[in-house]
């Protein structure tokens, strides 16, 4: 109580702060700079906050502070455009949005799931807020008890959720999230540097793959083809009228999941090391258990979206304990937040320890402009809604060549290379063969973001136990199992239990027919095959490096799930649920266009670009999918074609990045936008 | 707070972005390029997060106010394998119109003075404008420090001490060095992603020794010391004119590491382990951020470049902006950044052949 007595006079001064018509002016202004480019699927928080940057400097300190708060509040709004409306994971926020909200969309109630999704969004940012106002006082003793050990343990109830969404056969899904760990684990160890599955002689995997790649190849290309196949507009129904009134609605008559899910959403992001990345992941999967019917999820269940929506805007509220506190930023959009912090005015406000004591004013204004933020965020967003959810009723070959190339443009700005763009078809590739067999891919992805952090940390856990013992064996004991690791491990067994139980009845991904043997088969022994590479190469490492550790561990795991599954092939009619494949029956077995020819259209444009670089090859592949493909006129594909290059140019001018060069650059220096 | 008077505009919309900055005119030399229309590029080898990012976002704008002509000067990421991407992608390029420049950290010195295979740019092919110093302060959990006695840390030498590392090639092999030295048994956790995540693990009671170079001292370790939960061990120290380790201008009253080791038996200040300390702390801290012109580039441009960092050291308030954002340290150009240059990318082979062996003997990373 004391604390918050003493805090009082710091209330009134940040109010006073924030309630300057200029202040308010420029939180609008950063909002809507955040909303235009959330809405665009893999540009976030970093692309939009080093847009802001070069006018930080000496920037009135409050003032600044509203400009990037304003953009960064936003962008788990806005990114839910892209996941709602087109099945695209807008930002890693929103990937468990996508599994409701996009059924929704194509049931014809888009506009009903996007609003449910903001009204959830504001709701979560201002449950956020408040709750940050007063454990903020008190925040730096609890998140100190977070050593390793519980932050591993966090992890692994993360990673208890492939459980909830591994679909019908649950081995499928624990090594279609197996698989996403491997992946996650190519590029240079981090512990000593060795490398895995990958060689200095082809540099670009040393590094490993990047979460927008991943995130976007393993969810947007396998939708975007599928619904290219089909050629027809994304909803097949058509829209209801009035939707966001009961979007509102839903929301309201789920309030209390809102609630959890909001406060699961400080809590994780409370927590330095994690990031938030998996919170609305543990959301769905709270959504999932608290709903007594669960038949609908997958098909357009409205828990589905509340959940992951309530959690994602609160998290950036607690993600500012760790970025203020500690210095010690919570995501990448958090980290130049620091560094822009110490460009504002004279630099007076230094994030870290002494943040509370010197500026706690400071502290207070920018807990409530986030939320404020949010509040001028979502009515924005559920006021365009409407217009924007009519998207969904235009043809999709329309818009799929628009979505190709923004999604190109994100994966690149990763690494900068066009390695990004052959990782990105790659993945999808993958994302479509992994859609097709019903294996998992939010079990895959569940894998790949908690990959590193569940190597790095149980690694350093063991290492600091190991030294904890050394002192006595009671000291090892406390460090490893204490009140908070406890708690964790019955809530993740109990999830754990539960979600295997109910996992029959939930199809994450809809229903998928069973056909013939061969092809089910045949991905399945390509996995293995891969699993087994991963396998021997991690022990090819020598055996003193940390490194081989983790990934021997789940591929082993993984192999023994593999040789079940090939068992069970062998053994099961070819009617079994076992082999599932999309060819066979629904959407995909009737549409217009094969699955090849369709893929053939991305695959030109990688090699265009190749050859003539990025925005050439842009141009030809416009052109001519909307000639051939979309059958349009020429005038109106001249038309769509200049548009587009003109977008892209202008993003890209905006952002001052550069296109990925094609061979022709090697030979001839050509202006910008050509380099 | 500051001398000049900085307007800006910013526009919205999805249309632009744009800024206009009238300031200080900067003393144009008749004889220097103008880049009067033009946008500077700052290639930065590193992601947006890192501390050269903050370097390099803090010279930006004075940099563009303080260039014949005002170019936007704009700080472009291109990170990978640690910096040497960017880096070898720098050593590809050759002078234009002195719209190109790049910016180095000691995490781009290491690698290429341990001779790592990916390296393939040469320091000496570059031209040197800026060369901006720091320093770096170890700190222990106050009971620890109560051991020592005086400046002698022999009494640390029967505990455990337990050091989230960020790589055994990346900057931490100057401490960890030093501490071996003074004859501590430490242990490395490995797999930190940045110093921030050392010291939180140093807040948690894991990790019982640690450091940070000086600004992040400042920001983040300071007011543990002053709730008493930190104690300052030593600095690394700073360099004088004449190439000796004096105290650090920013921490005076903290001893170095060179006064802590001669104070402690069996640490010598002489020797091959000194000299490879010493030749690689050079490296990583007095010399540790460096701005390039790329090869070829003429006189005229290397002029001008650093007469606009001179202009931007000589603004009346540059003490004040830049001790909160880089700490008192030493922003030379000129002939100092040049002999900066050369003492921090050049080691001894012996200093070099006695890191390559340590590193090899104590965490099994060969660097062939």
């Amino acid at each position: 109580m004391e604390v918050i007595m003493e805090a009082l006079p710091a209330f009134g001064d940040a109010w006073a702060l924030i309630l300057q018509p200029v202040v308010l002016g420029y939180l609008v202004m950063g909002v809507l700079m955040g909303l235009c480019i959330g809405v665009f699927p893999g540009l976030g928080g970093i692309a939009g906050l080093s847009l802001l940057l070069p006018f930080m400097f000496g920037m009135d300190p409050i003032l600044g502070l509203a400009l990037m708060i304003g953009m960064v509040a936003v962008v788990p709004t806005s990114d839910t455009f892209a996941s709602v409306l087109m099945g695209i994971p807008g930002s890693s926020a929103s990937q468990a949005t996508v599994l409701d909200g996009f059924p929704m969309a194509k049931n014809g109630m888009a506009a009903r799931a996007l609003s449910a999704a903001f009204a959830s969004s504001l709701f979560g940012g201002l449950v956020g807020a408040s709750f940050l106002t007063i454990f903020i006082l008190i925040a730096r003793p609890i998140v100190l008890e977070f050593r390793t050990p519980e932050l591993l343990m966090i992890t692994i109830f993360g990673l208890s959720m492939v459980g909830i969404l591994a679909g019908r056969v649950a081995i499928k899904g624990i090594v279609a999230a197996g698989l996403g760990m491997l992946i996650g684990t190519i590029g240079e160890g981090a512990s000593s540097g060795d490398l895995r599955m990958s060689s200095y002689d082809y540099p670009y995997l040393t590094d490993g793959l990047k979460l927008v790649i991943v995130g976007l190849g393993i969810f947007a290309i396998p939708e975007i083809i599928s619904l290219l196949r089909q050629d027809r507009a994304i909803s097949q129904e058509p829209q209801i009228g009035g939707g966001w009134i009961d979007g509102v609605r839903d929301w309201f008559a789920n309030i209390w999941l809102s609630v959890r899910c909001s406060i699961i959403g400080v809590i994780v992001g409370v927590i330095p090391g994690l990031g938030g990345s998996v919170v609305d992941w543990i959301a769905y999967g709270h959504a999932v258990q608290t709903t007594k019917d669960k038949s609908n999820f997958g098909k357009g269940e409205v828990r589905g979206v509340i959940g992951p929506e309530s959690s994602n805007n609160a998290k950036e509220g607690g993600g500012l304990v760790p970025t203020l506190l500690f210095g010690i930023p919570g995501s990448g959009s958090m980290a130049i937040f620091i560094g822009a912090i110490a460009l504002l005015g004279s630099g007076q406000i230094e994030v870290g320890p002494a943040m509370l004591k010197n500026n706690l004013d400071i502290t207070y204004a920018i807990v409530w402009l986030l939320a404020l933020a949010n509040v001028v965020g979502t009515v924005i967003c559920i006021a365009a809604s409407g217009g924007i959810a009519k998207l969904t009723t235009i043809r999709f070959v329309l818009l799929a060549p628009f979505l190709f190339m923004i999604i190109s443009f994100a994966a690149f700005q990763s690494g900068q290379n066009l390695m990004d763009l052959v990782a990105l078809f790659a993945i999808g590739f993958l994302g479509i063969l992994m859609r097709r067999f019903d294996w998992s891919r939010p079990a895959f992805l569940i894998g790949f973001v908690l990959s590193t952090p569940a190597e790095t940390y149980a690694n350093q856990a063991v290492q600091i136990a190991q030294s904890q013992f050394r002192k006595s064996f009671g000291d090892g004991i406390d460090y490893i199992f204490s009140p908070i690791v406890i708690i964790l491990l019955i809530i993740t067994v109990i999830s754990v239990v539960l979600g295997l139980r109910q996992a029959k009845h939930m199809m994450a991904e809809g229903d998928v027919q069973a056909g013939s043997k061969r092809a089910p088969l045949v991905f399945m022994l390509l996995v293995t095959a891969f699993i087994v590479y991963a396998l021997l190469d991690a022990s090819a490492i020598p055996s003193y490096s940390r490194d081989r550790t983790f990934p021997i561990f789940v591929s082993s795991v993984c192999l023994v799930g593999c040789a079940f599954l090939i068992l069970q092939m062998m053994l099961k009619p070819e009617n079994d649920t076992i082999f599932a494949d999309r060819e066979m029956d629904g959407e995909d077995a009737s549409a217009t266009h094969g699955l090849w020819s369709t893929l053939g259209w991305f695959a030109a444009l990688l090699l265009l670009t190749s050859l003539l670089g990025f925005i050439l090859a842009l141009a030809i592949f416009l052109f001519s999918f909307m000639v051939i493909r979309a059958r349009m006129s020429l005038i109106f594909a001249a038309g769509y074609t200049a548009a587009g290059i003109a977008f892209i140019c202008g993003m890209a001018w905006m952002l001052n990045r550069d296109f990925p060069p094609g061979l022709l650059q090697e030979f001839f220096t050509l202006p910008w936008p050509f380099t | 707070m500051s001398t000049i008077k900085t307007t800006r505009r910013v526009a919205m919309g999805l249309v632009a972005a744009a800024a206009a900055t009238f300031g200080l005119q900067a003393n144009a030399e008749s004889h220097g390029i103008d880049l009067a229309g033009k946008t500077v590029e700052w290639i930065i080898p590193f992601s947006e997060t890192g501390g050269s990012a903050k370097w390099a976002n803090f010279y930006a704008p004075l940099l563009s106010e303080a260039l014949p002509g005002q170019p936007t000067v704009v700080v472009k990421f291109m990170p990978g394998a640690g910096s040497t991407k960017g880096a070898n992608y720098f050593q590809e390029q050759t002078y234009e119109d002195g719209t190109l420049i790049f910016g180095s950290s000691g995490s781009t010195q290491f690698p290429y003075l341990l001779g790592d295979p990916r390296v393939k740019f040469e320091y000496s092919d570059w031209n040197v404008v800026l060369a901006s110093g720091t320093g770096g302060v170890a700190y222990l959990p106050p009971e620890l420090a109560a051991k020592m006695d005086g400046m002698n840390a022999a009494g640390l030498r029967d505990t455990d001490f337990i050091y989230g590392n960020q790589g055994a090639t990346r900057l931490d092999l100057v401490p960890t060095l030093a501490w071996e030295m003074l004859g501590l048994n430490v242990e490395s956790v490995m797999g930190i992603k940045g110093r921030g995540d050392g010291r939180l693990m140093f807040e948690r009671g894991e990790a019982n020794i640690d450091y940070q170079t000086s600004s992040s001292y400042l920001s983040g370790v300071t007011p543990l010391v002053e709730a008493g939960t930190a104690v300052p061990m030593m600095t690394w120290g700073s360099l004088n004119d004449a190439g000796d380790i004096v105290r650090d201008p920013t921490f005076p009253d903290i001893p170095t590491f060179k006064e802590v080791c001669e104070a402690t038996e069996g640490c010598e200040t002489s020797g091959e382990k000194w000299d490879a300390w010493k030749a690689f702390f050079i490296a990583g801290f007095p010399a540790q951020k460096m701005v390039f012109l790329p090869q070829g580039a003429p006189a005229d441009a290397i002029a001008t470049y650093t007469a606009a960092f001179e202009a931007v050291k000589a603004r009346a308030d540059f003490a004040e902006i830049s001790g909160k954002r880089l700490g008192k340290y030493p922003q030379m150009t000129g002939k100092a950044a040049k002999t900066t240059m050369d003492s921090g990318t050049k080691v001894s082979p012996e200093a070099k052949a006695f890191i390559v062996n340590w590193l090899q003997e104590k965490y099994g990373v060969s660097l062939n």
